[in-house]
């Protein structure tokens, strides 16, 4: 047994001095509360250590035991559909335990390995195997099977294997036994260090949209399956919100959300929520494929820094089965908050705001574990990240958004100003960009239309020339553009609310298939260049505005359902018929 | 014993313990209050409370306590006035306390919250018509220097009530007050017999600035007794946040702490939602607690650190204005910068009246309105707006003058606040 003796305690940070021999990044259970903490510093005999749990009443010369073996998670079937806190305890273990307050030093258990599944080998006796090999299959709920692999990197072949039937996780499923006659046993589960990203053969260029349903985003600022984003904004912006969009509606196969630092009710309100929302692909319930970390502000912040770690191996697990996994992370503020406490606490040198230097390290290798990846067992998946932040005073300069923006390709900022005026989702279109379109130019050509992207960047320019004109009138006034910039303007405002703004409360709205966002995007454009032929040729923008044909733009979005999409075509010939009306009435005017 | 400020540092005794209680016993028999915030093997820090003056280097004792901070606890607390670390001080007789708890509660596990749902009728119309408070909510209100928060405080506590029959409570923290304010206090919940429903802890501005760090520990373990073991409804108030702020500043710059922003230490955050996240419900217990804090901006900066904390951390904010102080409008609620996150599930039908939600968001989209109205009529004149612009510039006046404005002893049901806003949209709707 590894042992040191307290020697100093400074709230979440201790200083343990003896003859034990701690590792980096070992686990310990300091005291007479056994409570968890984490070696991140060795300094001589003397180990500072992080600590999980609040340390009130700590002592010193009270003992920390060495678990000699990194902060690691036990990964195996019944991790979907469950909720944990950021050192993969799952809650509801801690409230049987410690009731609705939780208590200190209750022991990491991780999943439930008493839990009996229904095994399905896939691998025969005779067969080789090596690092994660697929040995089996159980079905983990309703959506998702999980699929049960080697967790050892060496070349082996199997010598004996479960037949198909019930077995507890922790069971021996099947035995390999490697070139010198060593013998491995294989269970449903596997340990793996967090901090250490889970290995694969090859990187692949991600070239998938990751569909969210949500009209700005996958039209204009798309992100990849295994691509990396990011959400800042103020309080009041609506991240929460369009973070619970994205984990509802993404078409990813499994989905971590990772509440980080964030509000005990939104927790709850999840844990509420999402049992009664229907995938709309599967038609199941979504927690058959979320897995929910939450560690709230007032839980201790160590935790708070683990637990971004322990939701991305989760993910990289399930990516290793050949899954398409989306994390969710809200906030990474607050992560990079807690490693500036813990920080601050080691007195280290502060670099910016009181951010320790190693910040922008930090979140390279968090963002650089998405990808996505051919695994060793040849099956393809991938992790895509979506991160939110918090920015202090809703100011885009301050570290955190800096140095995220710098590893991040897809940037959906959220403006404060926008969600006063009750535009949501807030995400502002002059600043925000995606860096996947040239990746996903095959995907929109193949998926959606082969113009798509075309007719994408042209109105993208419609909103740019908005925001110049906008300009140009706050200064002199609306009234002296000329009837062609006039158009311009109410366009984009038509587009602003028929396309941009888009209603998470509305049953067709909140979720809206790609085909449809097309078929928007067309109708609009298709109004402009009809209504541009007529202004040209001498016909004043009020006539225009008559027809009423922007007001029922706005309005469209509600009344042709997701599966109606041939509406689309009537109402686009109906437009054509009255802009002509128009002009054949005005010309016999003249 | 050397100290610096209200921070004592002495040899470290046998068997001391992080975060023990500590009471210091000075030559003249008098006792203060402290705790450990560091042990090492040598040297023990020791944060005393009611501050350092008057302690001598030799004379004082130190007696450890062996526990934590604690509070002691009992029904007959309702209708008290306590100082900032607890102790009643209104000259009434003993209390018989019941319990003992750590001031400093465990986190409540987010799987045993219960959403919440039911909402807190303030009297107040723009509260309960627009920005509802709902039970469990922590729901800020930002003030400005020289708004007169105080009124809308003591208003709010004279006026909130439930509309079932549940029992309801209110714990005030004051933090920081002025002599005047505490007593505008205490002779305002006299004079209108609300005393019997209220809790008070007082940290008045010439008491130890440290003590300040206790009081809304202190009020929010008295809530959550009073709330998950008895039952109630209770309201926790704390007046004013951004002095609680300033003295965790204070101390962490004396511990030579590294500053973040303005000088506030990096854990701000996390030490303001060790405070705001005790707001809550629990799934199977009767009781709730809701939570105003309410703080100054200063210099009126919403992007300064403790509004801007404050505000990622609550769910919502209800922010005052100065324009409309200066008009006369009280309480100066300005709609458009606040919003009540949790507002939405806790009305309609069911708690309020089915179409609340939809006079809600007629009134934000209106007033909205006549805000650009109003830029409008600055750059081109009144006489040189549309008719429709006319409508809403009039509509503006009549919404701040009737709605928003309302006398001091004008408390509104919730149905006269919705009929108010129904008349004023329907006024609005024939002129246009």
């Amino acid at each position: 047994m590894q042992k040191k003796n307290i020697i100093a305690v400074n709230h979440s940070v201790i200083l343990a001095q003896g003859e034990g021999d701690f590792a980096m990044h070992d686990m310990v259970h300091i005291g007479k509360f056994k409570l968890l903490g984490e070696v991140i510093k060795i300094e001589k005999d003397v180990a500072t250590i992080q600590v999980y749990e609040n340390t009130t009443g700590l002592q010193i010369g009270e003992d920390v035991i060495g678990e000699e073996a990194p902060l690691s998670l036990v990964l195996g079937p019944g991790i979907i559909g469950n909720i944990f806190d950021g050192i993969e305890r799952p809650l509801q273990y801690l409230k049987e335990v410690s009731g609705d307050f939780i208590e200190r030093g209750i022991d990491r258990v991780g999943v439930d390995v008493q839990k009996v599944w229904h095994f399905v080998p896939t691998v025969k006796v005779g067969d080789k195997v090596s690092m994660n090999t697929i040995i089996g299959e159980v079905k983990e709920t309703e959506l998702i099977t999980n699929k049960i692999m080697c967790s050892f990197d060496i070349d082996a072949e199997i010598i004996e294997i479960q037949p198909e039937g019930d077995y507890t996780a922790e069971e021996m499923m099947a035995k390999a036994k490697d070139i010198n006659g060593e013998i491995f046993e294989i269970t449903m589960l596997q340990k793996w260090p967090v901090r250490k990203g889970r290995p694969y053969r090859e990187r692949l260029v991600a070239k998938e949209l990751l569909l969210t349903g949500q009209r700005v985003v996958d039209t204009f600022f798309p992100i990849a399956k295994g691509g990396t984003a990011m959400l800042p904004g103020g309080f009041g912006t609506g991240k929460t919100m369009l973070q619970h969009q994205l984990a509802k509606w993404s078409d990813s196969d499994i989905i971590v959300y990772i509440g980080c630092g964030e509000r005990g009710n939104e927790i709850t309100e999840v844990l509420e929520d999402f049992p009664k929302m229907i995938d709309p692909r599967t038609k199941k319930s979504l927690m058959e494929r979320t897995v929910l970390i939450a560690n709230t502000s007032n839980m201790p912040v160590a935790a708070r820094e683990a637990s971004i770690y322990t939701g991305l191996t989760i993910a990289e697990y399930y990516r290793d089965m050949g899954y398409d996994v989306a994390i969710m992370a809200d906030s990474t503020s607050r992560w990079a908050e807690a490693l500036r406490e813990i920080s601050g606490r080691l007195e280290e040198m502060p670099a910016e705001e009181g951010f320790p230097s190693y910040l922008p390290s930090r979140l390279s290798e968090f963002y650089g574990r998405a990808g996505s990846v051919k695994s060793f067992n040849g099956e393809i998946g991938s992790v895509s990240i979506i991160g939110a932040v918090s920015p202090q005073g809703s100011d885009f300069s301050e570290p955190v958004t800096q140095n995220t923006k710098r590893f991040v390709h897809t940037f959906w900022a959220l403006s404060r100003s926008l969600a006063y005026s009750r535009h949501y989702p807030a995400v502002d279109w002059n600043i925000s960009y995606s860096e996947y379109i040239a990746e996903l130019q095959n995907w929109y050509e193949e998926n959606v239309d082969i113009e798509f992207l075309d007719v994408r960047q042209k109105m993208l320019k419609i909103l740019e020339e908005e925001n110049d004109l906008l300009e140009i009138a706050r200064v002199i006034g609306q009234d002296v553009l000329s009837d062609s910039k006039k158009l311009v303007l109410q366009i984009s405002k038509a587009f602003r609310v028929g396309f941009l703004q888009q209603s998470a409360m509305h049953e067709i709205d909140t979720f809206v298939p790609m085909k449809k966002q097309y078929e928007m995007l067309q109708t609009i454009f298709l109004i402009y260049e009809r209504a541009l032929k007529l202004i040209e040729k001498g016909i004043p923008i009020s006539e225009i505005l008559k027809t009423g044909i922007l007001a029922e733009y706005e309005q469209l979005k509600f009344q042709i359902e997701n599966d109606q999409l041939q509406k689309f075509e009537n109402y686009n010939i109906s437009v054509k018929n009255r802009l002509k009306k128009l002009e054949e009435s005005y010309q016999q005017h003249i | 014993m050397p100290s610096i400020g209200p921070l004592v540092y002495i040899k470290t005794p046998p068997d001391v313990s992080f975060e023990e209680q500590v009471i210091l016993v000075l030559k003249n028999g008098e006792k203060r209050i402290g705790n450990v915030i560091y042990l090492s093997e040598d040297i023990t820090t020791i944060q005393v409370y009611e501050g350092t003056n008057g302690i001598s280097m030799q004379e004082t004792k130190t007696e450890f306590r062996g526990k934590p901070l604690m509070l002691k606890l009992a029904p007959t607390m309702l209708g008290r006035v306590f100082n900032g670390v607890g102790q009643a001080i209104d000259g009434l007789e003993e209390i018989e306390y019941k319990e003992e708890r750590d001031i400093n509660s465990k986190p409540m596990n987010p799987v045993s919250r219960k959403y919440p749902r039911n909402y807190i009728e303030t009297g107040i119309s723009t509260i309960d018509g627009l920005l509802t408070l709902i039970r469990g909510q922590k729901l800020p209100i930002f003030s400005g220097s020289g708004i007169n928060h105080n009124e809308l405080t003591e208003r709010i506590i004279r006026q909130a009530n439930i509309q079932d029959d549940e029992d309801f409570a209110i714990v005030f923290g004051l933090m920081g007050a002025e002599y005047e304010t505490a007593q505008f206090f205490r002779k305002n919940f006299e004079e209108n017999n609300v005393l019997s429903k209220v809790v008070m802890f007082q940290n008045l501005s010439n008491d130890s600035s440290i003590e300040r760090l206790l009081t809304p520990k202190i009020a929010l373990t008295c809530a959550e007794y009073l709330a998950f073991d008895l039952g109630m409804q209770v309201l926790v108030i704390l007046t004013d946040m951004t002095s609680y702020a300033e003295s965790l500043r204070e101390i962490a710059t004396l511990k030579e702490e590294v500053p973040s922003r303005k000088g506030y230490p990096g854990y701000l955050y996390s030490d303001l939602a060790s405070i705001y996240e005790r707001a809550g419900m629990i799934a199977g217990r009767k009781g709730s607690i809701t939570q105003i804090p309410i703080l100054t901006m200063p210099n009126d900066d919403i992007a300064h650190p403790i509004p801007d904390t404050t505000g990622y951390i609550t769910e919502g904010q209800i922010v005052l204005s100065r324009e409309l102080y200066q008009k006369g409008i009280t309480p100066p609620i300005n709609i458009l910068d606040s919003l009540s996150r949790l507002m939405k599930d806790g009305i309609g039908k069911g708690y309020t009246r089915e179409n609340h939600v939809k006079i809600a968001d007629e009134i934000f989209a209106a007033y909205s309105k006549v805000q650009e109205a109003r830029a409008l009529a600055k750059v081109l004149g009144e006489a040189d707006l549309t008719s429709e612009d006319k409508k809403y510039l009039e509509f503006g006046t009549q919404f701040e003058e009737q709605f928003i404005h309302q006398a001091p002893n004008d408390r509104r049901t919730m149905d006269q606040t919705l009929d108010l806003a129904e008349k004023l949209l329907k006024n609005l709707l024939r002129g246009l």
